[in-house]
């Protein structure tokens, strides 16, 4: 378990991050950290794996103190994949790479060469095995860089902004291999702006404004509530709007995402119809 | 009559493969752009939709090696034989991470750079930058140094640099990707205005049509380096949505929900591309 008893932080320019946060992370846990830019969600990613030391309060991980053990012993724990993958490539293929982290860890050959083939397979990455992560794109290079954290296993994974540049069925794969890590007993926390992708995932979502948590709760009850989306400088997604102008219909409105939409609008357009064929 | 608005991007038979890369990046590309267009670049990842835009600027091929095929003209010159600073006077270029952009100590500073550099007069530098301040909405930061923004302010500052330089086209490459949602509809709608106001030729490359299908007329969908569908956005989505979302194109969640209840036999007519109109035909359908 990764706790956090009233984390602040405060930057040494003096900006303050974080207030006076309180956090339990543990596996089977599917959290989505959201908020606006500069509202503290990286600040507060980076005190998952002890990158960052709280100015106040303290971080737990599995009842060690982030302040008394090394990162790199944290880091085989807790796996955090930054936004930007060009800050962590470096190797010549992408094979390489994938491998880097395990081989650090002084895994055999053969279990290192296993476990890179079974990540780029999940990512949809095998293709590219002996190419340079510099001729991908956008979109592959995160995606290498996802595998290269994965590939090691950690029980806590912490992703920043994975959605950034995937398309839709990319994002469907990550959804599904977070859903598969979770359901192992992982603990997955992702950091996103992304709210038809929480919409569709429906994780816990923690609202994070000006460095406090503002609200936490059901992705489907957190983000059809205007006032606290708004506050976060997010959108609700498009099924909750839709359900928003539809309320005078019985429709429930904490819809967000497409397939409750199709379940509850086919019942309501089939009792329509059948209105329509007896007043006819 | 009015003239039909000029060409101002044509590709013939356009192909790039880099050095190294086993396949193209793109083949067989014939596009035509006329000015003043809102158009949306998109397609899977990968598909090419980056290396088109940086044909467009000439950063392909003059920064990058490779072997190109075919023509690109934009506003008449052709990009193999024009050096690439006439190019990117012409054709702006705001990147997926302003960071990435910006470098100078004040958002002044940066905005003034790519005049400075265009040789101009004091007074002319002077002009643009307060014009290209004006219109973004940054002339309350130009004092301030980029780090100290927020991810929207730097991406109009990055958007106020490229104007100084008066282009014809700005490409703006996944500009919103690292923005809050909120912050990500303000840059979409200033670049809207933009647009509209100085009459820009706007190419924009997104995954997520929700945020862009209010601005662009027309779509372009890319896929393995080739186009594969080019036309009005509205009806691209209505009679090709099974090409799109096998290609996992970002469409419109209303656009996807009429679909799936038009397929049940429940809903009957055009796929709607925003929340206002899927709300009120479906209304209308339930007040029956």
């Amino acid at each position: 378990m990764i706790t956090l008893e009233k984390v602040s932080f405060t930057y040494r320019s003096g900006q303050r991050a974080l207030q006076e946060i309180d956090l339990n992370l543990e596996g089977g846990d599917f959290i989505a950290i959201m908020g606006e830019n500069g509202a503290g969600k990286t600040t507060l990613a980076k005190h998952l794996n002890g990158l960052l030391k709280p100015s106040q309060g303290r971080v737990l991980v599995d009842g060690e103190d982030t302040r008394k053990v090394s990162v790199a012993r944290l880091s085989r724990k807790v796996g955090l994949v930054f936004q930007n993958p060009d800050h962590l490539l470096f190797s010549e293929t992408v094979k390489d790479e994938v491998a880097f982290g395990l081989k650090n860890f002084g895994f055999a050959p053969e279990v290192v060469h296993n476990q890179v083939m079974r990540t780029l397979e999940a990512l949809g990455l095998s293709e590219y095995a002996e190419t340079s992560p510099f001729l991908l794109s956008g979109g592959e290079r995160k995606r290498v860089a996802l595998a290269a954290i994965l590939a090691t296993e950690p029980d806590y994974l912490i992703l920043d902004e994975p959605t950034i540049g995937q398309d839709y069925q990319q994002k469907e794969r990550l959804r599904n291999f977070i859903l598969q890590l979770y359901s192992q007993g992982k603990a997955v926390v992702m950091i996103t702006h992304d709210v038809e992708f929480v919409a569709e995932s429906n994780p816990k979502v923690i609202l994070l404004s000006q460095g406090r948590i503002v609200a936490q709760g059901p992705a489907d009850s957190v983000l059809s509530k205007d006032e606290l989306v708004k506050k976060a400088s997010l959108v609700r997604p498009q099924m909750s709007r839709l359900f928003g102008e539809l309320t005078k219909y019985g429709l429930p409105s904490d819809v967000v995402d497409v397939h409750r939409a199709r379940i509850l609008l086919e019942e309501k357009l089939s009792e329509a119809k059948v209105r329509v064929a007896q007043n006819s | 009559m009015a003239h039909a608005p000029r060409e101002i991007i044509l590709a013939k038979n356009l192909g790039f493969q880099y050095v190294g890369a086993r396949r193209a990046a793109i083949e067989g590309i014939d596009l035509s752009i006329r000015e003043n267009e809102f158009i949306l670049l998109t397609g899977p990842s990968g598909c090419g939709k980056t290396s088109l835009c940086r044909c467009l600027n000439g950063l392909i091929p003059n920064f990058y090696q490779g072997e190109w095929t075919g023509e690109l003209l934009v506003d008449g010159l052709s990009v193999t034989t024009q050096l690439t600073s006439e190019l990117s006077r012409r054709v702006g270029y705001v990147f997926q991470n302003p960071e990435n952009q910006l470098f100078a100590l004040t958002v002044e500073k940066d905005i003034a750079f790519g005049p400075e550099n265009l040789g101009l007069s004091r007074e002319e530098i002077r002009q643009r930058v307060d014009e290209a301040m004006n219109v973004t909405g940054t002339l309350p930061l130009k004092d301030l140094a980029p780090y100290e923004l927020s991810g929207g302010q730097q991406q109009r500052v990055a958007l106020a640099g490229v104007l100084a330089m008066k282009p014809s086209v700005i490409v703006l490459d996944e500009p919103t990707s690292f923005l809050d949602p909120r912050t990500a509809e303000e840059v979409m709608r200033a670049t809207d205005d933009l647009r509209r106001e100085l009459g820009l030729t706007i190419v924009v490359v997104e995954h997520r049509l929700d945020l862009v299908a209010r601005y662009a007329e027309r779509i372009v969908v890319m896929d393995a380096g080739k186009i594969v569908a080019d036309g009005d956005l509205e009806e691209t989505l209505d009679e090709k949505f099974d090409l799109l979302e096998g290609l996992g194109v970002g469409v419109p969640r209303v656009s996807l929900l009429w679909t799936m209840l038009r397929r049940d036999g429940l809903v009957s007519g055009k796929v709607p591309t925003h929340v206002e109109s899927a709300a009120s035909s479906l209304a209308g359908m339930m007040n029956q």
